[in-house]
């Protein structure tokens, strides 16, 4: 595994339908999208873990679309173990999305690639 | 905050020169920079074969700064196509000014040029979304702004109207600006009534697509004491990167131009107070605030109410983009160096929209997604 690069294996387990964060181990930090050392640290003392999922809208932004395409939205994701992705919520009207919501992850796929996209919690 | 050392006032801009600002059919983008570098040249008092440091943005070229040696026929000491995005040629001045001091070049010339109107009109840049952005479609840049502009909102309670302030005051101070490309009445309502295209931001809330030109000629304050124009002494500049993705940008509320800022006042000696003129990039509505709160023309959080009552605009108290802006001026792609112009035209009393008696101008660049962030500090002679 250590012959491809971070970000081809975080790439190969999403495949696989893992969604995959690193965490330094001396300062349990969470990094995201994956890099070779700990941010701002250089620490390279890191494993892959499993996300929880879970996360909240840290912001939101709706996109006219061009007709006949819908709306769409583009969040900010903030994962409760402290990373903070791009995504999309699904199943609720896009400009019903609000900065605060409880989302949780799940993977989809689109365009034949696999992507990580929130749904709300309820 | 330390500044780093600066060589305050050391190095002036000697000649500058915008062209073609707006639509200027039938030019290509090096041509247009071309002109406005000749024309920079000739308003310091020089010769082309003068230049030996080269500084050069272009739309769709990477290697813009070769393309432009090639094309003037020069060869200089040292060449730059460094792009931060539209907050390029405030770190240009950095290394110009630092490296003048050096005596490593004796005459900088900072150059860019688009036709992206005309060529295309679109925003002409080989940068988008990354690998973990780009699925999610973005707008690029739009949707980040608007990420941020949304957050801003939620946090301070910031509004659409307060948004729209910021385009309206640009708006005023184009309409008495010739060179301004986007002039007429413009209203709150307008801006707030136009096509929403990445929410909280709508059609008036971005910065135009235009074509345009500007370059400035740098070099020693002692020589430039001999060129035919009034001086205007480089009193600090200074940059910061703290991401590039919006995602991973610390806090979407607050800018490098929070580190930037400090630094380029503590080379220059000065404090925001002390600023008489202030050009900001206005790449979008929520720009412009964010700006004014980094840089300690407000407090964080106030920006919206700081704009809301035409404290910007034409003859409120502190006069912000008196050009009109990226907003209604002119916004060829990267816009920084528009801004240095204006700033230093504000010092020479040359501006179209000339604050009277100024003697301090800030100009500010941003680049990315609200990720590149630079702050150039210019003085008149009675700054040195």
């Amino acid at each position: 595994m250590s012959a491809h690069g971070p970000a081809r294996q975080w790439r190969d387990a999403l495949a696989k339908g893992r969604f995959l964060l690193q965490r330094v181990r001396s300062s349990g930090a969470v990094i995201f999208p994956p890099r070779l050392a700990e941010p701002g640290v250089g620490d390279e003392g890191w494993d892959w873990i499993e996300a929880g999922g879970m996360g909240t809208v840290h912001s939101v932004t709706v996109i006219g679309g061009r007709p006949p395409e819908p709306p769409y939205n583009v969040v900010l994701v903030d994962l409760d173990e402290e990373a903070r992705m791009m995504s999309r919520v699904d199943g609720i009207a896009a400009d019903e999305v609000r900065i605060g919501m409880r989302v949780r992850a799940r993977i989809v796929e689109e365009d034949g690639t696999p992507l990580i996209v929130f749904e709300p919690v309820r | 905050m330390s500044g780093g050392h600066f060589p305050r006032g050391k190095a002036s801009i000697a000649g500058l020169a915008t062209f073609g600002l707006g639509e200027q059919p039938g030019w290509t983008s090096i041509e247009l920079a071309a002109r406005a570098g000749l024309d920079a040249i000739a308003d310091a008092g020089m010769r082309l074969g003068q230049v030996d440091g080269l500084f050069v943005c272009l739309p769709d070229d990477v290697l813009g700064g070769l393309s432009l040696a090639e094309y003037f026929g020069v060869t200089p000491r040292f060449t730059d196509c460094n792009r931060t995005g539209g907050s390029a040629f405030m770190s240009h001045v950095a290394t110009a000014v630092t490296m003048l001091e050096a005596g490593y070049i004796e005459t900088a010339l900072i150059a860019y040029g688009s036709n992206q109107r005309s060529g295309g009109g679109k925003l002409s840049t080989p940068v988008k979304s990354n690998a973990y952005e780009a699925p999610y479609r973005p707008l690029f840049p739009l949707s980040s702004y608007a990420l941020a502009a949304a957050r801003h909102m939620h946090e301070f309670g910031t509004t659409r109207e307060q948004l729209a302030a910021v385009a309206v005051a640009a708006r005023g101070w184009a309409n008495t600006n010739p060179e301004a490309f986007a002039t007429g009445p413009l209203t709150i309502a307008d801006v707030v009534g136009s096509r929403m295209l990445s929410s909280p931001l709508s059609a008036k809330d971005c910065c135009l697509v235009t074509d345009g030109a500007a370059a400035i000629v740098l070099t020693r304050t002692d020589r430039a004491r001999d060129c035919p124009q009034p001086l205007v002494p480089v009193l600090g500049a200074a940059a910061a990167t703290w991401h590039n993705a919006i995602s991973q940008m610390p806090d979407l509320t607050t800018t490098a131009a929070a580190e930037s800022g400090p630094r380029a006042y503590t080379m220059a000696g000065i404090g925001p107070a002390n600023v008489d003129v202030v050009q900001l990039y206005d790449a979008f509505t929520i720009n412009t605030i964010l700006f004014l709160e980094d840089l300690g023309f407000c407090p964080k959080g106030e920006g919206g109410r700081f704009v809301e009552d035409g404290r910007i605009a034409p003859g409120g108290t502190l006069p912000v983009n008196t050009n009109g802006g990226g907003l209604s001026c002119c916004h060829p792609g990267m816009y920084g160096l528009f801004a240095i112009v204006e700033a230093a035209r504000q010092l020479r009393g040359q501006a179209a929209n000339q604050i009277p008696g100024a003697d301090v101008a800030l100009a500010h660049g941003n680049g990315g997604a609200l990720s590149s962030q630079a702050t150039v500090i210019l003085g008149s002679a009675a700054t040195l």
